[in-house]
């Protein structure tokens, strides 16, 4: 069994003038330690399928089932817990707590757990060192370049051990060399660690990095 | 809570212009609110101080203060030789037959001030609680001298030692100054009974206080003052009797303190939410990440509901710091019971400090919880979407 | 004017946030009307006392009586017209909580000097034929649901025992500051009741010629300076205002609290428009490039902030002059107890103060703002 299976997705939204269709019966499987790319035209949806696999949002139709669980069909907070334990998302635009420290902004997801204060610490410690920035754990996110930022982003999504990691444009606000960076960071946690990834963006170049391209138009998904 | 409260106190520091406004508008509220119970807590401590709970107070039945009563010196003389009065060491019953009459004086800064003028026994300073003499001396029977409270010192000319006051058509040379341990009494005027009489109203006392010999016994001595008709007397706890005279006045002052800081509370509320509310929509991508990491909706509403409630205790901690120094502060009205002039300190006790962070907490809960409940329910997915902008 | 629109724009884009600080300034204004009333009855109070009515009591305080034979002397005082008395009963109506004034009168002469007691001439006479009779003020009827006719007992505090009274006239003031909460029944009642001798509290005098009140008043003390009980003749408006002072220092208290009240809502109209401005930023700039002055965006800030301030204002002010006029309870603490024009004047000079303070520190921000910075924010 795919570590993902999605059936027959469909997805549309309703404006004041007309009815956008997002997701048309998509159907996709994903086998663990894939790593995937996902392209296609501004609005198309991109974001809407990392959503709705991240249980953030609902489909109309279809079902999302992801290492065992059928995620369509559990409530907000059984999702939630689902999606502590299951998915690292990384955003465009970081999205790290302003007033937290990078090592606190990372710490996060821990406290969701029962970890106790120095196993919370541990796991951290090595998050932030896959990452490379140990020696600014305690850094303000505005102390911090834009690279340095998504970096800490990353750290915080692979913290609590995801099976999945989901990224949204994740180098979209970057300049050519953070961007190398982010992408080879990503790069390391599938082939050294193992994570299955799927990486929404609309840069050619970074999507050429996955080992599968996909592309979505008009609520279909062409691999 | 899963939600650390650092990031609570993190994001108030953050914006300390609306954080500090907030919290100010909160803080007067609270000292508002705790000067006015200061105010009818220090009234009714003054008349509770009044009375001991040792003595009995003896007034004619049907009189409901120690002005409208009147008692003949039959009952008196009756009432000391009853076996439950206490006696000194020379064997003589402790009890004090006193007359009582309000007098208009000046007051220092103009207007008039209702003064009580007590005749008392000599035997008053050891039946009545805790007065003792801070300058000069008492009171020499025969001599028509008086001695002055001390807080009726400051308001009233002329009560210096070596002055004389003027009332009733005479004048009373004042020799000495009392204290009486913050009760009514400080604000009297005091002289021998014998002499007042003639001079005002008469052969008849108004109180009878006396001392009893077990005060836990207290029960029995009041039903066999009240059954016997030859006296005709109403007797009561001298301590609850005093306290009892500063109802009216007590509840109205309570009564304003809880209305008028509840009004004011509303507006500090209103003004509570809106910076909330504010807080919310601008984090709105902060909340879209919590929610995404796993945090539940309930966490999220107890988050703000904590930092609204952070924001109170700030505003009640600086309330409190200002009432703080009203206490103490000594002012005056008149007791519509007895009609007289009371003067009476603020107090700020511990309790009502408390009661007063507990108001702003409560006022934080209020405030915070709508804002709260918006930031727990915005779809994750639109939250996110604010993000970069 | 013309600008009027995007003000408008301005106060409902956000319409929570407006309205939660209208209603803001809204509770201050009623407290400070509710307050200030406070004051301005205290005065009324004072005012209500005739200043061609004069009251004779005892010098050495008012709790002491005067006796009976001074009424002759009185009356043979060069410049006195009338003179009436009275004594104070003090009696308790079930419970001391209910309290009212009650007076013992000389009926003959009292009401013929307090013609701001109406009373219907049939129940006046019933009145008078009646021993036991009583006339009440038409709010105790109201009070205690009393109807004419019915008899009452009061528990007597100075003069003791249970006294029966016989409500045989209801008055109306035709002034609201006089009260309408008095009792008055027969001198003769008191006195052949209570096993004393019959002494009056006070005197109530009439100059022939009421500007010479002060004159009548001095002689009238001056004739009595060397006897038993030397007297204190002042207009009754004097009278009435030594009363007031009693309260104590009123006037301090209700101002500190008026302060703090102004001070705490000033801060909510601050933050509410500081908050907004934050958000404004970028429009403020694009308005700049596009040609508007400095100084014509600040004004705008400040008639924003105005009209929360004024609109919140008459709606607390408003709301105050409904619920406090007439208020059954306030009026038996307060007799008179109204919001008066002057009052909501004060208050409205007040929510304009707040409005223009509080958009101050905003107005100026919008006037400074670099178009340069701000934009730079936008992309």
């Amino acid at each position: 069994m795919a570590l993902v299976e999605l059936r027959d997705l469909t997805k549309r939204y309703q404006t004041e003038a007309e009815v956008i269709s997002v997701l048309e019966n998509v159907d996709l499987d994903i086998e663990a330690g894939e790593y995937l790319s996902l392209m296609g035209p501004s609005g198309s949806g991109k974001s809407t399928l990392l959503n709705l696999m991240a249980g953030l949002d609902q489909p109309d139709s279809g079902t999302i089932t992801i290492d065992g669980s059928e995620i369509t069909s559990l409530g907000p907070n059984r999702l939630a817990d689902w999606r502590a334990n299951h998915v690292g998302f990384v955003f465009q635009f970081y999205n790290l707590l302003p007033v937290l420290t990078a090592f606190q902004n990372v710490e996060l997801p821990l406290l969701l757990t029962n970890l106790s204060k120095d196993e919370r610490r541990e796991r951290v410690e090595v998050a932030l060192n896959v990452v490379s920035l140990s020696d600014r754990m305690e850094h303000y996110p505005r102390q911090l370049s834009g690279g340095q930022e998504q970096r800490v982003g990353i750290a915080r999504a692979i913290v609590s051990d995801p099976v999945m990691i989901l990224a949204d444009e994740p180098t979209g606000d970057l300049d050519a060399a953070s961007a190398e960076e982010i992408l080879s960071l990503i790069e390391r946690l599938n082939s050294e660690f193992n994570k299955t990834v799927l990486m929404v963006t609309h840069d050619q170049h970074a999507a050429g990095r996955a080992h599968r391209m996909m592309y979505l138009e008009k609520g279909v998904l062409h691999q | 809570m899963k939600i650390p409260i650092l990031y609570n106190l993190r994001s108030l520091r953050a914006r300390p212009t609306a954080t500090l406004t907030t919290a100010l508008g909160m803080a007067l509220v609270v000292a508002v609110f705790i000067g006015m119970m200061a105010l009818s807590i220090g009234f009714q401590a003054a008349l509770v101080e009044t009375g001991s709970t040792e003595n009995i107070l003896v007034l004619r039945r049907g009189a409901d203060s120690e002005l409208s009563s009147g008692i003949n010196r039959d009952v008196a003389n009756a009432i000391s030789a009853l076996p439950f009065v206490a006696k000194d060491s020379d064997g003589e019953p402790l009890i004090s037959p006193e007359t009582f009459v309000v007098v208009g004086l000046e007051r220092r800064n103009g207007g008039m001030a209702n003064v009580v003028i007590r005749g008392v026994s000599p035997k008053a300073f050891d039946v009545r609680n805790g007065i003792r003499i801070t300058k000069g001396r008492t009171f020499r029977p025969g001599s028509g001298e008086i001695i002055v409270g001390e807080t009726l010192v400051k308001r009233i000319p002329n009560t210096e030692i070596g002055e004389s006051l003027r009332f009733a058509g005479r004048d009373w040379e004042v020799v000495g100054h009392f204290a009486a341990g913050g009760s009514s009494f400080e604000s009297e005027v005091w002289g021998e009974n014998e002499l007042f009489m003639p001079v005002f109203r008469g052969e008849v006392f108004q109180t009878i206080a006396l001392r009893m010999e077990d005060p836990s016994a207290f029960e029995g001595v009041v039903e066999t003052l009240e059954a016997d008709p030859r006296l005709a007397v109403d007797a009561q706890l001298e301590r609850e009797f005093y306290a009892n005279q500063g109802t009216l006045l007590g509840d109205l002052l309570r009564f304003l303190a809880v209305f008028i800081a509840g009004v004011m509370a509303i507006g500090a509320v209103f003004g509570a939410v809106n910076t909330m509310y504010s807080a919310v929509d601008s984090r709105a991508p902060e909340i879209g990440v919590l929610l995404a990491l796993g945090f539940k909706p309930r966490s999220v509403l107890a988050s703000f509901v904590v930092e609204s409630m952070l924001i109170a205790l700030l505003g009640g901690l600086i309330g409190c710091l200002i009432a703080l120094p009203i206490n103490g502060l000594v002012t005056s009205t008149t007791n519509w019971n007895s009609f007289s002039e009371v003067a009476f300190a603020f107090r700020v006790t511990p309790p009502l400090l408390l009661a007063g962070i507990v108001f702003a907490l409560v006022m934080g809960v209020i405030g915070g919880f709508l804002p709260a409940r918006r930031a727990a329910k915005r779809p994750v997915v639109e939250a996110l979407r604010e993000v970069g902008s | 004017m013309k600008h009027a629109r995007l003000v408008w724009k301005n106060l409902t884009r956000n319409k929570r946030r407006s309205t939660l600080t209208i209603l803001s300034v809204g509770v201050a204004l009623f407290l400070f009307a509710a307050l200030q009333s406070v004051l301005t009855a205290l005065d009324a109070t004072s005012e209500v006392g005739s200043e061609s009515r004069l009251i004779t009591r005892n010098a050495t305080g008012i709790v002491f009586p005067l006796p009976e034979a001074y009424t002759q002397r009185l009356r043979s005082v060069d410049g006195v017209e009338a003179v009436s008395w009275a004594n104070w009963f003090g009696g308790t109506y079930i419970d001391s909580r209910n309290y009212f004034a009650q007076f013992a009168v000389d009926e003959g002469t009292f009401f013929s000097m307090y013609p701001e007691v109406q009373i219907d001439p049939a129940q006046l006479e019933a009145f008078n034929g009646e021993k036991s009779g009583a006339i009440v003020g038409q709010g105790l009827m109201e009070r205690f649901g009393w109807s004419l006719g019915q008899t009452i007992v009061l528990q007597g505090t100075i003069f003791p025992g249970d006294w029966e009274f016989v409500i045989r006239g209801v008055y109306e003031p035709d002034n609201p500051s006089f009260g309408d909460e008095n009792m008055y029944f027969h001198y003769d009642y008191l006195f052949e009741n209570s096993g004393e001798a019959a002494t009056p509290g006070w005197f109530i005098v009439r100059p022939s010629d009421p500007n010479l009140a002060t004159e009548v008043a001095a002689r009238i003390d001056g004739s009595f300076e060397n006897s038993s009980d030397p007297t204190k003749t002042e207009t009754e408006k004097a009278f009435q205002a030594g009363f007031v002072t009693m309260w104590g220092n009123v006037g301090f208290l209700v101002r500190a609290i008026g302060t703090a009240v102004f001070f705490a809502i000033l801060l909510v109209a601050a933050n509410t428009m500081m908050m907004s401005s934050r958000e404004r930023v970028n429009e403020v700039a694009v308005l700049k490039t596009l040609g508007y002055r400095d100084g014509l965006l600040s004004r705008l800030v400040v008639a924003e902030s105005l009209a929360i301030s004024v609109v919140g204002g008459v709606i607390g002010l408003a709301a105050a002059s409904v619920m406090l006029r007439n208020n059954e309870m306030l009026g038996s603490i307060l007799p008179g107890y109204t919001v008066l024009p002057s009052t909501m004047l004060q208050g409205l000079a007040i929510a304009i103060v707040l409005g223009l303070i509080s958009g101050l520190v905003p107005a100026r921000q919008a006037a400074r703002l670099s178009v340069v910075d701000a934009l730079r924010r936008v992309a």
